[in-house]
C-alpha cells in the first residue's frame, strides 16, 4: 500500500518536474527567437528552411488525404441528419464552418504530431544519447538556439499553412460529395459555404493550429532532449511524446473552443 | 614547478549518481602547456571528472577553475567565453550525424568567427591533415569507421585552435600505428604550440609516450599524482598493478566468493 502511494507520489513528481522543464523550454526557445538574434549571428536561415521542408512540404499528402476524406465522411453524416428537416443544401455550411473552426485544425495537428513531432523526439534523443549534445554545448553552441529554434519556428509557420490547405482540401471533399453524390446544386453549395463562413470561423481556426504547433514542437523537443538510455530510450521518449501531444492537443482543443464559444467569437 | 601558470585547478570535487558516490573529493591542478594523463581502471570515473571539468555536468560540491574562473559558479555567457578557449574530444567522438566531416569541423568557426567561407574551408583543410584524413571533407559520420570518427573529433575539436584540450581516451580501440599517431599529434601541440591537454586514458603505452604528468583514480579518490619518472618507478602496489595489467594485487576486480555466492541463492 504505501510502496503503491510512494508511486503514485512520484509519479506526480515526475510529471510536476516534466511541465516546468517544458516551460523552462519555451522560456529559453522564445529568448533566442526574439531577443538572441540580437545578441549572436541569427540562426542560419538554411536550416529552418530544412526544417521548413521536412516539417511542412513533406507532410502536405498525408494533411491533404486525412481532411480531404473527412470533408467527405463530414458531408454523408450531415445530410443524413439535415435531410430528416429537408435542408440538405445546409451541408455545404456544416462542412466548411466544421472544417475551418475543428476538423482542419486538429486533424493537421494530429497527423504533424506523430509525423514530426516523432521524428523530432527520435533525432534530438539520439543526438542526446551519443553525447552530441554535449558537444554543442562544450563548443559554446547554445542546443536550444542550435536545434529547438529552427524546429519551433519551421512548425509555428507551417502547421497554420499546413491547417489552410486542409481545411481547403475538407471544403473539396465536401463540394465533391454534397454535389455529385447528395445532388446538391453546385451553384447553391458554392454559395452557402461562403455565406456562412465567416472570417473568423477562420482565424480561430489558425489560432488553434498556432498553439498546436507550439505544443508539437515543445513537447518533441524536451522529450528529445530529455531522452536517457540508448537507443531504448530514445524510442521510449519517441512513445511518450506523441501520446503526450496528442492529449495536450485534445486538451487545449477543447479550452480553447470553450474561450471561443463562450466569447462568442 | 609551483611557480607555472595554473590553468585548471578541481578542489574538493564530489560527484554522486543517484546517491552512489563516483568522485569523492578530487583535488588536482593542471599547468600550462603540460600534459596530464588521468589514469584509472573502467567505470572509476574519469569520464564523469573530465565532464565535469568541461561544464557538461555540474558537481555535487567542490569547485572547478580554468584560468581563474570558477565555471561552476559561471553563467551561460560567461561559460560560452571559457568553452571558446578548449577543446573536447569525446569518448565515442559525438560528430554531428546529420552534418559531412568538414561541416562537423566548421561549424563553430561559422558561428563564432566572421572568417571568410574560402578561409573555413582552408582551415577545415588544415585540421583534416593534421590527423591525415584529407579528402574526406563530404563524408557523413555514419560512412567512417570508428578510428575515423575519432579522427574527426580530434579534428573537430581543434578547430577554433583551442589553448587546452580534453581527449577522452583518444587511442582507445585504434590500431597501433593509428594510436601512435595521434599520441604523437598530442605531443607535437604541447610542444610545438603549448597547448596544454588533459588525457584520460588506461593505454599504458600511450601514457608512457604523452604524459608529464600522471594522475591515479581510484575508488573516487586521487591515489597518486606525480612526473611520469615518479610513477614509473612508484613503490605503491596499486599503480605497479596498473602499469603491468596484472590481476593479481590489491585492486581487485573479482569480487570475494562468498558474497557472490549469496547473492546467487538469495
Ligand atoms: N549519467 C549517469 N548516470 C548515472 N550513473 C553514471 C552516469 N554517468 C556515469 N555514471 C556512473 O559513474 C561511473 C563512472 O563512469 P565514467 O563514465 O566516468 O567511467 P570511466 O572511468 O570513464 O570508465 P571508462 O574507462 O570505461 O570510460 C560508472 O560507474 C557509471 O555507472
Ligand atoms: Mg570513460
Amino acid at each position: 500500500m504505501l510502496n503503491f502511494i510512494a508511486a503514485i507520489g512520484k509519479r506526480v513528481l515526475s510529471t510536476l518536474s516534466q511541465i516546468g522543464g517544458i516551460f523552462i523550454l519555451l522560456k529559453a526557445t522564445l529568448f533566442w527567437v526574439f531577443i538572441g538574434p540580437f545578441i549572436k549571428k541569427p540562426i542560419s536561415y538554411r536550416n529552418i528552411f530544412q526544417q521548413m521542408v521536412f516539417e511542412g512540404v513533406n507532410s502536405l499528402l498525408i494533411v491533404f488525404f486525412v481532411t480531404f476524406f473527412t470533408g467527405i465522411v463530414l458531408a454523408m453524416q450531415s445530410a443524413y441528419q439535415l435531410a430528416q428537416l429537408g435542408a440538405e443544401m445546409y451541408v455545404a455550411s456544416l462542412v466548411a464552418v466544421a472544417m475551418a473552426r475543428e476538423m482542419g485544425p486538429v486533424l493537421a495537428a494530429l497527423v504533424v504530431a506523430g509525423r514530426v513531432g516523432a521524428a523530432i523526439t527520435a533525432e534530438l534523443g539520439s543526438m542526446q544519447v551519443t553525447e552530441q549534445v554535449e558537444a554543442l554545448q562544450t563548443q559554446a553552441l547554445n542546443p536550444v538556439r542550435f536545434l529547438v529554434v529552427p524546429r519551433f519556428i519551421a512548425l509555428m509557420v507551417m502547421l497554420p499553412c499546413l491547417t489552410i490547405l486542409g481545411v481547403f482540401a475538407g471544403m473539396v471533399g465536401g463540394y465533391l460529395m454534397g454535389v455529385f453524390s447528395i445532388g446538391i446544386n453546385s451553384g447553391v453549395y458554392i454559395d452557402i459555404t461562403f455565406k456562412f463562413l465567416a472570417l473568423k470561423d477562420i482565424y480561430t481556426g489558425l489560432i488553434k493550429s498556432v498553439s498546436f504547433a507550439m505544443i508539437i514542437a515543445l513537447i518533441g523537443c524536451y522529450m528529445g532532449l530529455n531522452a536517457k538510455g540508448g537507443a531504448e530510450g530514445v524510442g521510449r521518449a519517441t512513445t511518450v511524446s506523441v501520446v503526450t501531444s496528442f492529449i495536450m492537443i485534445i486538451l487545449a482543443d477543447c479550452v480553447l473552443t470553450g474561450i471561443f464559444f463562450f466569447s462568442q467569437m | 614547478m609551483e611557480n607555472r601558470e595554473v590553468v585548471i585547478e578541481v578542489k574538493d570535487l564530489v560527484k554522486s549518481f543517484n546517491g552512489r558516490v563516483i568522485l569523492n573529493g578530487i583535488n588536482l591542478k593542471v599547468y600550462k602547456g603540460e600534459t596530464l594523463v588521468i589514469m584509472g581502471g573502467s567505470g572509476c570515473g574519469k569520464s564523469t571528472l573530465l565532464r565535469n571539468m568541461i561544464g557538461t555536468h555540474r558537481p555535487d560540491s567542490g569547485s572547478i577553475f580554468i584560468k581563474g574562473n570558477d565555471i561552476t559558479k559561471l553563467n551561460e555567457s560567461e561559460f560560452d567565453k571559457i568553452r571558446k578557449i578548449y577543446g573536447m574530444v569525446f569518448q565515442d567522438a559525438a560528430l554531428y550525424d546529420s552534418m559531412n566531416v568538414e561541416e562537423n569541423i566548421s561549424l563553430v568557426l561559422c558561428e563564432h568567427t566572421k572568417l571568410d567561407p574560402d578561409i573555413i574551408s582552408i582551415m577545415v583543410k588544415m585540421k583534416l591533415e593534421l590527423v591525415g584524413l584529407r579528402g574526406f571533407e563530404k563524408f557523413m559520420p555514419s560512412q567512417l569507421s570508428g578510428g575515423m570518427r575519432r579522427r574527426v573529433g580530434i579534428a573537430r575539436a581543434l578547430a577554433m585552435d583551442p589553448e587546452l584540450v580534453f581527449y577522452d581516451e583518444p587511442t582507445a580501440g585504434l590500431d597501433p600505428i593509428i594510436a601512435g599517431v595521434i599520441d604523437k599529434l598530442i605531443l607535437d601541440l604541447s610542444k610545438k604550440l603549448q597547448i596544454t591537454s588533459v588525457v584520460v586514458t588506461h593505454d599504458m603505452k600511450s601514457v608512457f609516450a604523452i604524459a608529464d604528468r600522471v594522475v591515479m583514480l581510484y575508488d573516487g579518490k586521487i591515489i597518486a599524482e606525480g612526473e611520469m619518472s615518479e610513477i614509473k618507478n612508484s613503490e605503491d602496489p596499486r599503480i605497479k598493478q596498473f602499469i603491468t595489467g596484472s590481476p593479481e594485487g590489491p585492486i581487485q576486480f573479482l569480487q570475494s566468493g562468498d558474497g557472490y555466492l549469496d547473492e546467487l541463492t538469495k
